[in-house]
């Protein structure tokens, strides 16, 4: 017998013979949770996030890559990592090096790259798919066009999200988008740049992640970035 | 790492261990200090008492859902993972654990492994048996970093280096870390930290980690971090092995939320981690990075036993979050190490003895003064008062032909048990105690004035010279 077949044959010899009812975790937030307007979401968002050491900023559809390159210049970064393919990677591409940024592309596999990944990208832009209004949390689903190394190797994350997709829970986020049909390879919840208090509990950014998260948030409602 | 093996030793050497820490002003201090700021941060964390006490309410019954249906969960979990393409071993004891890990690194030839902070990889002492094979195990959570670099063990589960002060850890760091001076600036000390874990993830074959929860209908393992490094051990290394205990498991994604929120605000007092990683499957055609192989390596070590038990059962509904060690005023006095297992404090206590048997761990469920404090803030409301006082029956009554536990009654005495075969029986009969009373009110007096442990920080016991029975009668 394998040890598989010992540990199940031990557990199923033991297990209660009655299945409990299942768990209502859908009243439980409709009951304790407020489900709050598009204004009162980003507003919230905006708060939380920034509660945890995260930058935002409004922009909308014309002025985010202006604004991007002035989040950059503010810190003297001249390179950025964009996801070409990807609109909002297409239109930095497009944006940026005219005005002094060079724009570097993920277009091998890491093994082709990774020292230049680690020692010389100091910045990425990548998109969140949706974000989460309780806890300030961004969503973002890697894929081929916009790997999971964009959002943690680099220095700075610069990260677009659209105001229209924040979701008042990471429960309504799962549901609503039908999450436990399928996931990707990685999904991830970003709450702000990382961090660290395991020396006697002071807090430092920057552990091994991001040190700074900017978040650029399009479409944000009248007064929800303030 | 360390130049010499260390073992957490069972509960032998447990009084010395903590007589050690009690008279150490500076280790009194950290725990203190570090107890007083998380319990804190957790009160923060839950204003709204209706909304806490509820939300335990949900985890409870999530927790005791999923492991009412533990063995179905556990093949859709494998059957899940398989079809995701996650490789999937099984392991009852901690020994074929790390054949399993160690089999997997061989195949590979990989000389580094980098590890994000993994408990069960503590519990079955991976980095000794790594280091036996001449695998590097190289701790990346800045926590275990430190305490790995001093050659020691984790003394809190979610804090590992809380007992250490800055200053300590910069002499280390200068001592041990090539070409670092002394700094004990603490974004100086990350950044340290950092640096070095950079170049060693780029480098290591394998990343290792442990996993918060594994949901069954989608195979997905998610990890809780703040630093990041979790998710550097489980994308940059071409292979990434994770390792669980059978009991985190879910049957749906749906149970993920609450369950989040209850562990990181019980942690450590915050909303929501910085990131929570959720792992579906290896690389796929296509994408650009994440390891080429994943598995998952379930570990057994003791939890069928305490499953096969209706009371035992609830330690597993466990989700690691230490708000029970926070709280717990033995463990704020006499810090993680004093005890001698992998989990110290309240869990440690109702989880080891499955781990390594009562016969390692008879006394451990006795420090305690049962004030309920772990019990009134485990988010997922095991019962662990009760649990110790079960664990103290089944490690010190008489052995016997069904035991619930492996080593029960090896703290037996039979001495002792005579003691309180009597005590009872004196108590039970109204003429026997006014007897005894009497007797204790003449002959009190020659009671030994060394009374064992109890004289050592205390004055002995005597019985009254007179009685209240004497003394009301006196008054008429």
């Amino acid at each position: 017998m394998s040890a598989r077949d010992r540990i199940l044959a031990k557990l199923r010899q033991n297990a209660p013979s009655t299945a409990n009812a299942l768990p209502d975790v859908a009243t439980w937030f409709a009951t304790h949770r407020p489900v709050e307007s598009m204004t009162d979401k980003a507003k919230r968002f905006h708060h939380v996030i920034e509660l945890a050491h995260a930058e935002v900023h409004a922009v909308n559809a014309d002025t985010w890559t202006g604004k991007l390159h002035e989040v950059l210049k503010a810190r003297g970064i001249e390179k950025l990592l964009v996801a070409e393919g990807t609109p909002h990677g297409d239109a930095a591409l497009d944006d940026l090096p005219p005005r002094g940024i060079d724009c570097s592309v993920y277009e091998m596999a890491i093994e082709a790259w990774q020292s230049e990944l680690f020692d010389d990208t100091p910045a990425s832009l990548t998109a969140a798919r949706a974000a989460i209004a309780e806890t300030g949390t961004l969503i973002l689903w890697p894929d081929a066009l916009e790997p999971r190394l964009m959002s943690l190797v680099p220095p700075v994350h610069v990260v677009l999200l659209d105001a229209s997709n924040i979701h008042n829970t990471f429960y309504e986020a799962m549901t609503a988008e039908g999450w436990s049909s399928g996931l990707p390879t990685n999904a991830l919840l970003i709450s702000g740049p990382s961090k660290t208090a395991d020396i006697q509990q002071t807090l430092a950014y920057g552990a091994h992640g991001p040190k700074e998260l900017i978040v650029l948030m399009l479409g944000a409602p009248e007064g929800a970035a303030q | 790492m360390s130049e010499h093996t260390l073992h957490f030793k069972p509960t032998e050497g447990f009084r010395t261990r903590s007589k050690a820490v009690v008279d150490n002003p500076v280790l009194r201090q950290s725990f203190r200090g570090a107890m007083d700021f998380l319990m804190s941060k957790r009160a923060a964390q839950f204003p709204d008492d209706e909304e806490l006490q509820s939300l335990r309410s949900l985890g409870e019954a999530i927790r005791q859902y999923n492991l009412a249906k533990l063995p179905d969960l556990l093949l859709q979990l494998e059957s899940q993972l398989t079809a995701n393409g996650i490789q999937v071993h099984w392991a009852e004891t901690p020994d074929e654990a790390n054949t399993i890990i160690l089999g997997i690194c061989q195949r590979h030839s990989a000389k580094l492994m980098v590890k994000g902070k993994s408990m069960v990889s503590e519990e079955i002492e991976l980095n000794h048996a790594a280091e036996a094979a001449g695998i590097g195990a190289l701790e990346s959570d800045m926590g275990e970093y430190i305490v790995q670099l001093a050659g020691e063990k984790p003394s809190h589960i979610i804090m590992p280096a809380i007992h250490k002060t800055k200053e300590e850890i910069a002499r280390l760091f200068a001592d041990k870390v090539d070409g670092v001076d002394y700094t004990d600036n603490v974004d100086a000390l990350i950044q340290i930290g950092r640096n070095v874990l950079r170049e060693k993830f780029q480098e290591a074959a394998i990343g290792l980690s442990g996993v918060n929860f594994a949901v069954a209908e989608t195979g997905t393992l998610c990890l809780v971090e703040n630093e990041g490094n979790g998710r550097m051990c489980t994308t940059v290394p071409p292979i990434h092995i994770a390792i669980t205990g059978i009991e985190k498991i879910v049957e749906k994604l749906e149970h993920v939320p609450p369950l989040l929120s209850l562990l990181t605000r019980s942690a450590t007092g915050q909303n929501i981690s910085t990131y929570f990683n959720m792992i579906s499957s290896p690389r796929k055609p296509g994408e650009k990075d994440g390891p080429e192989e994943v598995h998952l390596v379930l570990l057994d070590n003791g939890r069928s036993q305490a499953y096969a038990d209706e009371q035992l059962r609830k330690t597993l509904q466990c989700i690691r979050c230490g708000a029970c060690m926070n709280h717990c005023p033995v463990y704020t006095r006499i810090g993680g190490h004093a005890y001698g297992t992998t989990y110290p404090g309240p869990i440690g206590k109702i989880v080891s003895p499955h781990m390594l048997g009562l016969e390692a761990t008879a006394s451990m469920a006795t420090a305690s003064s049962l004030c309920g404090a772990c019990g009134e803030v485990c988010p997922v409301k095991i019962p662990i008062p009760e649990l110790l006082m079960r664990l103290r029956e089944e490690a010190f009554s008489e052995p016997h032909a069904k035991p619930a536990m492996r080593g029960q009654g090896a703290g037996y005495s039979p001495l002792i048990s005579a003691i309180w075969r009597a005590w009872a029986t004196v108590y039970r009969s109204p003429a026997l105690y006014r007897l005894v009373s009497w007797l204790g009110s003449r002959f009190g007096g020659l009671l030994p004035s060394r009374q064992g442990a109890w004289t050592s920080v205390r004055v002995p016991l005597r019985p009254a010279p007179k009685r209240l029975r004497d003394m009301l009668k006196e008054r008429g």
